[in-house]
């Protein structure tokens, strides 16, 4: 029942080509940990589906992902991702781009093993244009509307970073949104967190939060543990997102050989040096929360 | 209530937004496209639709709006919860009016927040289409432009169209339509509205100086006018009183260049 493994153990189980769906909103609480540890790998081809954020620019400009399925990227501050904006603007890559409600919809599909979701959401927008594989369906009451019948978003897997967890797999989130985090659990085959505190058991380290917990533990195959693992992504209610980082990050964008140089500096030397460069811990955990 | 004749033009268009929320009922008002929105959605609530409800712009409801920027000794007061997923569950049924900043929007009311030319290789990406496709099928919606342009306000269709809007060859048969109900355009010279004839864009006012002209020689298609065009309300004393409470950091005077008088220079 000890579901503890590394971020190494975690990308020795993904495959190239595989379909990976990423928690958080845009620059929110990402698992960035485990996105750092997939960009040190061999993998590629991978198809990323989110509420995009800066690992979208990340894996695109590391040379790992063939194709995005989101309903926006951005960075909020920054409202351009810088890479994905490259990539999009260079024709360089596959995507579907969604509305946001539709990306649940289909996420939701996929966690109740339906082939699709019935919603209005999408019909008469170019977002059919651009999708030609999706299709309408008439209800089959008196009514007799037409909707789009959103197709299930199947994931391989999920990856998703949480407050706590234990070894068993059962995790809490604090944070005031918890975003589509629990869909995304249930849309894939296996889902691995990252999580900043991992206890033994949470029925005797933290049952007073329990109403925290969003999704089920037999959806989570392993378990990180990976303190600051959202940065530079903010983290509520612990720490905010890192305005410095991603400012840098985004000017690296147009520099040249700017991202080989972001990996070498930040990403190359694991996650411990991460840490370092980005400040240390007293810095991040004192990284103010954003103001909406 | 008192006239003011000294306010900005960002003042006159909070202003201007607000009346957009005006006899909506108990729906979410969402100043989606900015401060100068949000700002608008706030007045509405506190003081002629106290009915809105509002959030924090990130997972709690208020009854108070929130100013906005840095909140010093200002703690928000929760009334409840509005993650992500229950504004969704807002939009899909109908309770909501969000003012959203589109970058192009065509005669029909579509709007466009995804990227300029061709999606398969746009020549600027933008956002993506966000929210649009599912607002703009289910609840009220309008507006909000800063750049009054033929550049926004394009001559055929938008180049990805993301909100939907009135244009018939859109709408394939059996697909309900009746839930589009798109409201005003409020920009830096002018309000518009849906009101003319099959929807057809209007202008309902003109900011204090700006003519008819030159709203039109701004927009890449015919416009009407209203039958009942005038000046656009100018706020009053009241009104940027709480503008100014509402908006501590003077954040609204860096939202148009230069921050211009409400009332052009002669």
């Amino acid at each position: 029942m000890n579901k503890q493994m590394t971020a190494g153990d975690v990308v020795a189980q993904l495959k190239s080509g595989m379909t990976i769906g990423i928690g958080g909103w845009g620059p929110r609480r990402k698992p960035m940990a485990l996105v750092r540890e997939i960009i040190r790998s061999d993998l590629k081809d991978l198809t990323i589906v989110a509420y995009g954020g800066p690992e979208i620019g990340m894996l695109w400009a590391a040379g790992k992902m063939k194709k995005v399925i989101y309903g926006f990227v951005s960075l909020d501050a920054i409202p351009q991702e810088p890479y994905y904006r490259k990539a999009r603007q260079a024709g360089a890559i596959d995507v579907v781009e969604l509305d946001e409600g539709m990306l649940t919809w289909g996420l939701r599909a996929a966690g109740m093993r339906l082939p699709f979701l019935p919603t209005r959401v999408g019909l008469g927008t170019d977002v059919m244009t651009y999708n030609p594989d999706f299709k309408t369906i008439t209800s089959p009451y008196a009514d007799g509307e037409v909707l789009l019948a959103m197709p299930a978003l199947n994931l391989d897997v999920a990856l998703i970073h949480v407050n706590r967890s234990d070894k068993l797999g059962n995790t809490q989130i604090d944070g005031p949104d918890p975003y589509f985090d629990d869909q995304f659990a249930r849309a894939a085959e296996k889902c691995y967190v990252s999580t900043e505190e991992l206890v033994d058991r949470m029925d005797l380290a933290h049952p007073d939060t329990a109403k925290q917990n969003l999704f089920e533990r037999y959806l989570v195959t392993g378990v990180v543990h990976a303190p600051f693992g959202a940065h530079p992504t903010s983290f509520p209610p612990d720490y905010g997102w890192d305005m410095d980082h991603l400012k840098k990050y985004a000017a690296s964008a147009a520099e040249e050989d700017g991202w080989a140089k972001y990996v070498a500096e930040y990403i190359a030397g694991g996650e411990d040096a991460y840490l370092e460069k980005a400040g240390g811990a007293e810095r991040v955990k004192n990284l103010k929360l954003p103001v909406f | 209530m008192s006239q003011s004749t000294d306010f900005s033009l960002a003042e006159l268009i909070v202003t201007a937004a607000s009346e957009a929320w005006r006899n909506n009922g108990e729906v979410l008002a969402s100043g989606a496209g900015g401060p100068l929105t949000r700002l608008g959605a706030s007045l509405a609530k506190m003081t002629h639709s106290p009915e809105l409800l509002m959030t924090d712009s990130e997972a709690y409801l208020v009854e108070e709006p929130i100013p906005l920027g840095p909140r010093g000794d200002y703690k928000p007061k929760f009334s409840g919860a509005l993650p992500f997923s229950r504004v969704f569950d807002c939009v899909w049924r109908g309770k909501r009016h969000a003012m959203t900043g589109p970058v192009q929007i065509d005669r029909w009311g579509q709007t466009n927040l995804s990227c300029i030319g061709d999606f398969r290789h746009p020549k600027i990406q933008q956002l993506g289409v966000r929210g649009l496709p599912g607002n703009t099928i289910n609840h009220m919606n309008s507006m909000w432009v800063a750049n009054h342009s033929t550049r926004v306000f394009v001559e055929g269709e938008v180049d990805m169209v993301g909100g939907v809007g009135y244009n018939k060859k859109r709408w394939p048969a059996h697909v309900k339509q009746d839930y589009v109900d798109l409201r005003l355009i409020v920009t830096n010279l002018s309000v518009l509205d849906f009101e003319g004839p099959d929807h057809a864009i209007q202008v309902r006012s003109l900011h204090p100086g700006v003519t008819f002209e030159e709203v039109q020689a701004a927009t890449g298609f015919p416009l009407l006018k209203s039958a009942s065009i005038k000046e656009t309300a100018h706020p009053t004393e009241e009104q940027l009183g709480i503008i100014r409470r509402l908006d501590p950091h003077n954040i609204r005077a860096a939202m148009l260049k230069d921050n211009p008088p409400g009332i052009r220079a002669a």
